[in-house]
C-alpha cells in the first residue's frame, strides 16, 4: 500500500499499474465474500473502499501522470472503485437479509397456545333460538308482543276459554299467586299476550308472543317448571286453516331446512276450533330411517299444538267473529333446541353451566 | 284407551287384511292420537305352568333368586328329558302351587326378546316366568302373574299346565292405545273407537247398545232424585236406571273371552259382578255400580253432601264429604257412593250377595270433575263422567250387565225397570254450511257437509238453504257450534288436504326500540366475556336477610306463591341477582374458578295490599272499567340485567400473569352496556345493599334517572351465600336504559385542529369520588376540553393523611383554530380553579 502521495514521486505511481489494481480488486472482493456480518463488512469496506484504501490511494495518483495517460488510468480505476462497491452493496444486502430473517426466527412465539387474551362470552341457546325464530317471523311482516310472568287468571284462562273447572287450573298443573283469590297466577302459557293484543288492537293482527311460563312439573329430562315458548297469532279478515298450514311450513323450512313441511292432526284445545297437533317432518332422516332416534323412527316430529282462535276467545277479547276469523299456535323453545341440537337432558338447559352456554356462541 | 284389534272387528268391518298399524293410523287420521301399539309380536312356546319346587338361593351381589322347577305339560324338558322345566326366576311374589306364565327356548317375547336356555347364578335356566309387562300386558313389573290372581280362583281352576297361554291371554291380539282429547269422552269405550274407525274409513259401523231394552215401568226398584244445590243450574243426575237381578251366583267364574278383554284392556278380573260392569263399560263407554240389594234399606237416589258427613269408599279411605259433592244414598239416607266417583264399602257385592242392584246413571260432568279433585280420586268412571258419558246409553247399558248377570251368574231379572229420565233435551243451533270452507280455506261442497253431519250422527233439518238446524247426538256434548263442525267436517275429509297458503300481512315495523336495546344488552354483556344463563325466578324468605337489605328495603316487596315449587322458594325475585348469585355458586361447585355470568329477566314489583283481579265472564269484551281493574292488578315486572363474575377477569398465559377480578370490572361492563346504547351515564360512589359500602358505584343518568349498580358484593353477603370471596357484581334496569335511548343521537362536526395535552395532579380528600373531580374539571375546563384521563393516583406521606393525589391529563381541541399555549395555560388554570372550589383540591 502506499502512502500519502503529497509530492510527486513516480515510484509509487506503480500502484496505477493495471495488474496492481486488479489485485487490491481481487483482494478486495475477496475480502468482501469473506464478511460474514454487517460489522465485519464495514471493516471491510473501510478497508478496501475507505479513503486509505489502496483503490482510494490509486485514484489519488492518477492526478500525478501525465496528461495522455490519466484517461486511461482514470478509468481503470473508476472501474476497479465500482465492482468493488457493487460487491459491497450486494453483501450488504445480503447480510442484511440474513440478519432480518434471523432476527424473525429469534422473535418467534408460540401462538398455539389456547388461552385468549380476552375471552369472549356466550349467549344461553334459549335466548339464541327464540331470536332465531323472532327473526323468522319478523321477517314474514310479523311483529313481536309481549307481557308479562305474573297474569291475571282471566288473562291467562278464562278469556281462552279455560272454564273454572278445567283440570289444567289446577294446583296440580299451574303456580298460583297468594293470597287465595287474587286472581292471579303465573302464565301457563304466553296465550295472554294474545288476548292482551287483541284487546289492545284491532285487526289485521299478525304477532309472535315469545317468553317464559310456568307450570308445576318437577325438573327431570324433559321436563322444567320454567320454560320457554313462543306463540303465534293471526287475526284478519279471510284467515283459514290453510293460512295456518303455510305459516309453519314456511316457519320450519326455516328453521329446520328446505323442503321440511308440516301435517296438522285433529286434537283438542280450549281456545282453538277447529285444533290440531302439529308434526314436523324429520329433517334428520326424511322418515328414511326406522332407527333415527329424532324422530323414533316414524318421520314425524310432534312440535306442537295450533288451531282457529276459538270465536268464543274472539269475543271476550273483543273481535267480532262474523267480520274476522284467526289462526293461533304454540311451540316450546327447549323442545325445538333440544331436537335441533341434540340437547339430551334439560337440566342441562336450566342449571346455568356456563359450558353449556359456551358450546353455542353468539348465533345458533 | 286400549283398543284390541279383535274386538274391534266385531264392532266395524275392519278389512280382513287391517293390521294393528293401519287401524291406528286410520284412528290418526281423525285425532286419537297414538299413543303405543302391543301384541303380535310375540310366540310360543309362552306356557301355563304350576310351580313344583322353589329353593331360594341368596347371591353375593344381596339379590336372592328362586331357583324352581314347573311343570309345563309335555312340553320343553318333560318331552327331551322327562323331567320339569327348571327355570331361574328373580321374583317373589309366589308360591309352589301356583299357576304362571312361563317362556320356554325358543319363544319370543313382545319386542322380539328370543328366549333361549342360559346359564344364569349357577344354574341353566330353561326359559323364564314372566311379568305382566314382559307380555305385553301393561306396565306392572312387580312381581310376576299368578293366573289365580290375574284370572281369579274360579277361572283358573280348569286351567292346567302345558295350556298355550297366547290364546289364553290373548296375547296375540294386536292392541291399538290412543289418546282421548278431553271433548271426546264418548272415544273411553270401544263403541267410540269404533265409530271413529268407521268414520275415518268409510266401513260399517255396528252399535253395541242397539240391543233389545226392557221397556221402563212402575214396577222397578224406587228411585229418588233430588239435587239442593245444582251447580250453574244443571241438576246432578238426569238420568237413572236401575236394574234388579236375584239370585246371581256371584262365585261363579267370568267367560275366559270377557277376562281376556278385560286383560288387555288393562283392567284385573276380579268377580262376575265387577267384571260385568267393567266389560260393559268398555262396550258402551258407560259406568255402572252393582249394589247388594240386601244392603239397602228400600231405595236409592241422589242428594248433595251435608258438612260433615263421611263415607268410606271401596278403597277403604274414610272421606269428609262436602255440599258440593253428589251422593248416592238408599231409603235411610246412608250414603252409599259419591256419585260418579267411587262407591262405598257398606253395599259392596260381596261373597254373600245373591241380589244385586245394577245402577246406570248420567251425572253432570262438573259435579264429578269437582269431586273427583276435591278427594283427589280419579277413576275409571270419573273420567268417564267428567269428559261427559252418553245420556242415550243409559238404559242400554243397564240391559247389557243385565243379560250378561244372568247369562254367566244364573239370575233373573226383576219384571219392574226403572228409568228416571229428566234429561234436558240439547238445544239445535243453526250451522251455515258454507263455513268450513270459510274456515278451512278447501272447497267443501253442501252435499259433502251434509253428509259428515248425518255420518257423526247429527239430526239435520235441511230447508235447502246454506243455513241448516242441527242437533248434536247424544254422545257428542261437545258439538256446541259452527266452528265445532267445520273440525268435524275437515278431519273427515282430512286434514292432509289442507293446502298450505302463506298469508302476506302488510309490511311489518320490525322488533321496537326495547326489543332492539334488548338484544344489543345480551349481545353486549357476552361480548365483554360473560356467559348468559337462565335462573328460575323462585326464592327463599331469607334471602333478603341475606342480602343485607335493610327491613324498609322496596326490595322486600314481592309476590309469594301459594303453591311454590319448593317451601324453600316461594318468593318472586325483586332483582335478576337473587337468582343469579345461586347459578355462579353451582358453577364453582362444579370447579369452574373463573366465572362471569349475565342473566336478563323480570323482576317482581310486590303489590303490597292490592285489589284482586277481577274475573268477569267471557261473552264479550269486558268493559274498561273491569280491564283496567285486570290490568291494575298485575303487579309491574320490569327487565333487568344482572351480571356476576368471580376468579380471574383476564387469563394469565405466555404474555404475563392473570388479572383477578375486581370491582371496576363489574362497573367497566356495566358501562359498556351503556356504551353501546350511546348513554352517557353519571358515576357516584354508593352505598348499597348486596355490594361492600366502599365499592358500589351508582350509575345513572344526569336527570337522576337510575340505571343501576356495580361493584364488588359485601363480604357478609359472599359469606351468607356462599359465594367466593370478592364476586362481584352489577344490576341494571333495562327498562331505564330503554327510556333513556331511542332519540336520534346528534353528530357533533369534528375538528381536525391540533390537539393541546396538559397534565394536572391534584391532591384531595380520600373520601372524594373521582368523577366529583373529573366533573369538577370539565366544567371548569370548558367546551374546548376533548377528554380527560385520570392515569394516577398516589396516596403516602407527601400528601398527607387521608388526601389522595390524583394526575390527570387534560386534552384540548379547539373546533375552529389551533390553540395556543397561553389559551391552554388559561383553560387547565380554570379547570384546576374548578376543582380546588368544588371538591377542595389543590394543585400538586
Amino acid at each position: 500500500m502506499s502512502g500519502p502521495n503529497k509530492q510527486y514521486d513516480p515510484v509509487e505511481v506503480a500502484t496505477l499499474d493495471p495488474e496492481a489494481v486488479e489485485r487490491a480488486v481481487e483482494e478486495a472482493l475477496e475480502a468482501i465474500r469473506g464478511a460474514g456480518s454487517l460489522e465485519e463488512l464495514k471493516a471491510v469496506r473501510l478497508a478496501h473502499h475507505g479513503e486509505k484504501s489502496a483503490l482510494a490511494l490509486a485514484n489519488r495518483e492518477i492526478g500525478a501522470l501525465p496528461p495522455s495517460a490519466k484517461a486511461e488510468a482514470g478509468k481503470r480505476v473508476g472501474q476497479a472503485r465500482g465492482r468493488v462497491a457493487q460487491a459491497i452493496a450486494w453483501r450488504l444486502a445480503e447480510l442484511e437479509r440474513l440478519r432480518d430473517e434471523r432476527i424473525l426466527v429469534e422473535e418467534t412465539q408460540d401462538l398455539t397456545v389456547r388461552v385468549p387474551r380476552h375471552r369472549l362470552g356466550a349467549r344461553h341457546p334459549i335466548s339464541l333460538v327464540t331470536e332465531r325464530v323472532e327473526d323468522i317471523f319478523v321477517a314474514m311482516g310479523w311483529e313481536i308482543a309481549e307481557g308479562p310472568e305474573i297474569e291475571s287468571e282471566w288473562l291467562n284462562f278464562d278469556a281462552l276459554n279455560i272454564g273454572a273447572d278445567h283440570p289444567a287450573r289446577g294446583e296440580a298443573d299451574t303456580f298460583f299467586v297468594a293470597p287465595a283469590g287474587s286472581g292471579l297466577v303465573l302464565r301457563t302459557h304466553t296465550s295472554p299476550v294474545q288476548v292482551r293484543t287483541m284487546l289492545d288492537r284491532t285487526p289485521p293482527i299478525y304477532v309472535l308472543c315469545p317468553g317464559k311460563v310456568f307450570r308445576t312439573d318437577d325438573l327431570d329430562a324433559t321436563h322444567t317448571p320454567v320454560f320457554h315458548q313462543f306463540e303465534g297469532l293471526v287475526v284478519d279478515e279471510g284467515i283459514t286453516m290453510a293460512h295456518l298450514k303455510g305459516t309453519l311450513d314456511a316457519f320450519v323450512q326455516r328453521l329446520f331446512g328446505d323442503g321440511i313441511v308440516t301435517r296438522l292432526r285433529p286434537n283438542y284445545f280450549p281456545f282453538t276450533e277447529p285444533s290440531a297437533e302439529i308434526d314436523c317432518q324429520c329433517w334428520v332422516c326424511g322418515g328414511e330411517d326406522p332407527g333415527c332416534r329424532t324422530c323414533g323412527g316414524t318421520g314425524w316430529i310432534e312440535l306442537g299444538g295450533s288451531g282457529m282462535v276459538n270465536q268464543r276467545v274472539l269475543r271476550a277479547s273483543g273481535i267480532d267473529p262474523e267480520r274476522y276469523t284467526g289462526f293461533a299456535f304454540g311451540l316450546g323453545i327447549e323442545r325445538s333446541l333440544m331436537l335441533r341440537h341434540g340437547v339430551a337432558d334439560m337440566h342441562d338447559i336450566v342449571e346455568g353451566d356456563v359450558r353449556f352456554s359456551r358450546q353455542f356462541g353468539m348465533e345458533i | 284407551m286400549y283398543a284390541p284389534v279383535s274386538w274391534l272387528r266385531e264392532l266395524a268391518d275392519v278389512p280382513a287384511g287391517a293390521s294393528g298399524s293401519d287401524v291406528a293410523a286410520a284412528l290418526v287420521r281423525v285425532g286419537l292420537e297414538e299413543e303405543g301399539l302391543s301384541g303380535g309380536d310375540l310366540s310360543g312356546p309362552i306356557l301355563v305352568g304350576r310351580v313344583l319346587s322353589v329353593e331360594a338361593e341368596p347371591q353375593k351381589n344381596g339379590k336372592t333368586i328362586r331357583w324352581c322347577t314347573v311343570d309345563v305339560g309335555q312340553h320343553g324338558q318333560m318331552l327331551t328329558e322327562g323331567k320339569p322345566q327348571e327355570i331361574v326366576c328373580g321374583a317373589h311374589n309366589f308360591d309352589v302351587g301356583d299357576l304362571v306364565v312361563c317362556v320356554l327356548p325358543g319363544g319370543v317375547l313382545p319386542g322380539g326378546f328370543e328366549i333361549s336356555a342360559r346359564r344364569t347364578y349357577g344354574h341353566v335356566s330353561q326359559g323364564m316366568i314372566c311379568s305382566a309387562r314382559e307380555l305385553g300386558l301393561g306396565d306392572d313389573h312387580e312381581g310376576i302373574v299368578v293366573l289365580t290372581e290375574l284370572l281369579g280362583a274360579e277361572a283358573a281352576e280348569d286351567l292346567k299346565p302345558g295350556d298355550d297361554a297366547i290364546a289364553l291371554l290373548g296375547l296375540a291380539d294386536e292392541v291399538v292405545e290412543v289418546n282421548v282429547t278431553p271433548d271426546r269422552g264418548y272415544c273411553f269405550s270401544m263403541r267410540g273407537i269404533a265409530r271413529e274407525y268407521a268414520l275415518s274409513t268409510g266401513v260399517a259401523f255396528r252399535d253395541p247398545a242397539d240391543v233389545h231394552v226392557a221397556a221402563a215401568n212402575e214396577q222397578g226398584y224406587p228411585v229418588h232424585l233430588t239435587d239442593e244445590a245444582p251447580i250453574d243450574g244443571r241438576d246432578g243426575c238426569d238420568r237413572y236406571v236401575a236394574r234388579v237381578v236375584r239370585g246371581v251366583d256371584v262365585a261363579a267364574p267370568t267367560p275366559r273371552w270377557m277376562q281376556k278383554r278385560l286383560t288387555q284392556l288393562g283392567m284385573r278380573a276380579i268377580s262376575l259382578p265387577v267384571d260385568v260392569t267393567n266389560y260393559v263399560m268398555m262396550l258402551v263407554g258407560q259406568p255402572l255400580h252393582a249394589f247388594d240389594l240386601a244392603t239397602l234399606s228400600g231405595s236409592v237416589g241422589t242428594r248433595r253432601a251435608r258438612s260433615g258427613e263421611e263415607l268410606t269408599t271401596l278403597d277403604g279411605v274414610t272421606r269428609s264429604l262436602e255440599p258440593q259433592d253428589l251422593l248416592i244414598v238408599d231409603g235411610a239416607d246412608t250414603p252409599l257412593a259419591v256419585a260418579g266417583v267411587m262407591g262405598g264399602a257398606s253395599s259392596e257385592v260381596s261373597d254373600t250377595t245373591t241380589d244385586i242392584l245394577v245402577e246406570a246413571a248420567h251425572f253432570d260432568p262438573v259435579t264429578v270433575a269437582r269431586s273427583s279433585r276435591r278427594h283427589r280420586l280419579t277413576t275409571e268412571a270419573s273420567k268417564r263422567f267428567e269428559r261427559g258419558v252418553d245420556p242415550g246409553v243409559t238404559a242400554a247399558a243397564a240391559q247389557l250387565a243385565v243379560d250378561l248377570l244372568v247369562q254367566y251368574g244364573g239370575g233373573a231379572p226383576d219384571e219392574g225397570v226403572t228409568d228416571v229420565d229428566r234429561r234436558v233435551a240439547s238445544s239445535p243451533f243453526t250451522f251455515d254450511t258454507t263455513l268450513p270452507t270459510r274456515y278451512v280455506g278447501l272447497e267443501y261442497s253442501r252435499d259433502e257437509v251434509l253428509a259428515t253431519l248425518g255420518a257423526i250422527g247429527c239430526a239435520v233439518q235441511d230447508t235447502g238453504a246454506d243455513v241448516v238446524t242441527v242437533r248434536s247426538p247424544s254422545w257428542r256434548p261437545d258439538l256446541v257450534d259452527g266452528p265445532d263442525l267445520v273440525e268435524e267436517v275437515a278431519r273427515v275429509r282430512g286434514y292432509d288436504e289442507i293446502p298450505s297458503v302463506l298469508p302476506l300481512p302488510k309490511a311489518g315495523g320490525g322488533l321496537t326500540h326495547a326489543q332492539r336495546v334488548r338484544r344489543l344488552v345480551a349481545a353486549t354483556l357476552a361480548q365483554q366475556g360473560l356467559v348468559e344463563v337462565l335462573s328460575y325466578p323462585f326464592v327463599g324468605q331469607d334471602l333478603f336477610d341475606r342480602l343485607g337489605y335493610e327491613p324498609a328495603d322496596p326490595r322486600r316487596r314481592t309476590e309469594t306463591l301459594l303453591n311454590p315449587l319448593s317451601e324453600e322458594a316461594p318468593l318472586m325475585r325483586t332483582s335478576v341477582l337473587d337468582s343469579l348469585v345461586e347459578v355462579l355458586r353451582r358453577n364453582v361447585a362444579r370447579g369452574a374458578r373463573d366465572v362471569g355470568l349475565y342473566e336478563l329477566g323480570a323482576v317482581t314489583v310486590g303489590r303490597g295490599a292490592a285489589q284482586a283481579a277481577p274475573v268477569p265472564g267471557t261473552d264479550s269484551k269486558p268493559d274498561a272499567e273491569t280491564l283496567a281493574g285486570i290490568r291494575g292488578a298485575v303487579p309491574a315486572q320490569p327487565l333487568h340485567a344482572a351480571l356476576v363474575a368471580s376468579g380471574d377477569a383476564e387469563p394469565g398465559g405466555p404474555w404475563g400473569p392473570a388479572r383477578a377480578v375486581e370491582a371496576s370490572d363489574a362497573v367497566s361492563w356495566a358501562l359498556a352496556v351503556c356504551a353501546a346504547l350511546g348513554v352517557d351515564p353519571v358515576v357516584a360512589s354508593a352505598s348499597t345493599a348486596p355490594w361492600h359500602p366502599g365499592r358500589c358505584a351508582l350509575i345513572s343518568m344526569r336527570d337522576g334517572t337510575v340505571l343501576g349498580h356495580a361493584g364488588e358484593l359485601h363480604p357478609k353477603v359472599t359469606a351468607a351465600l356462599e359465594l367466593p370471596p370478592r364476586t362481584v357484581a352489577a344490576e341494571l334496569d333495562v327498562e331505564a336504559l330503554v327510556s333513556v335511548t331511542g332519540a336520534a343521537v346528534q353528530a357533533v362536526p369534528l375538528s381536525t385542529y391540533p390537539m393541546a395535552h396538559t397534565d394536572v395532579a391534584l391532591v384531595v380528600d380520600e373520601t372524594v369520588p373521582a368523577a366529583s373531580v373529573e366533573s369538577a374539571l370539565r366544567d371548569g375546563a370548558g367546551p374546548d376540553l376533548e377528554s380527560l384521563v385520570l392515569f394516577d393516583v398516589y396516596h403516602g406521606e407527601q400528601v398527607g393523611a387521608g388526601r389522595k393525589s390524583v394526575a390527570y391529563r387534560l386534552t384540548f381541541r379547539a373546533g375552529d383554530r389551533t390553540l395556543k399555549t397561553e389559551e391552554v395555560s388559561v383553560l387547565r388554570d380554570r379547570a384546576v380553579a374548578s376543582a380546588a372550589s368544588r371538591v377542595g383540591a389543590v394543585q400538586r
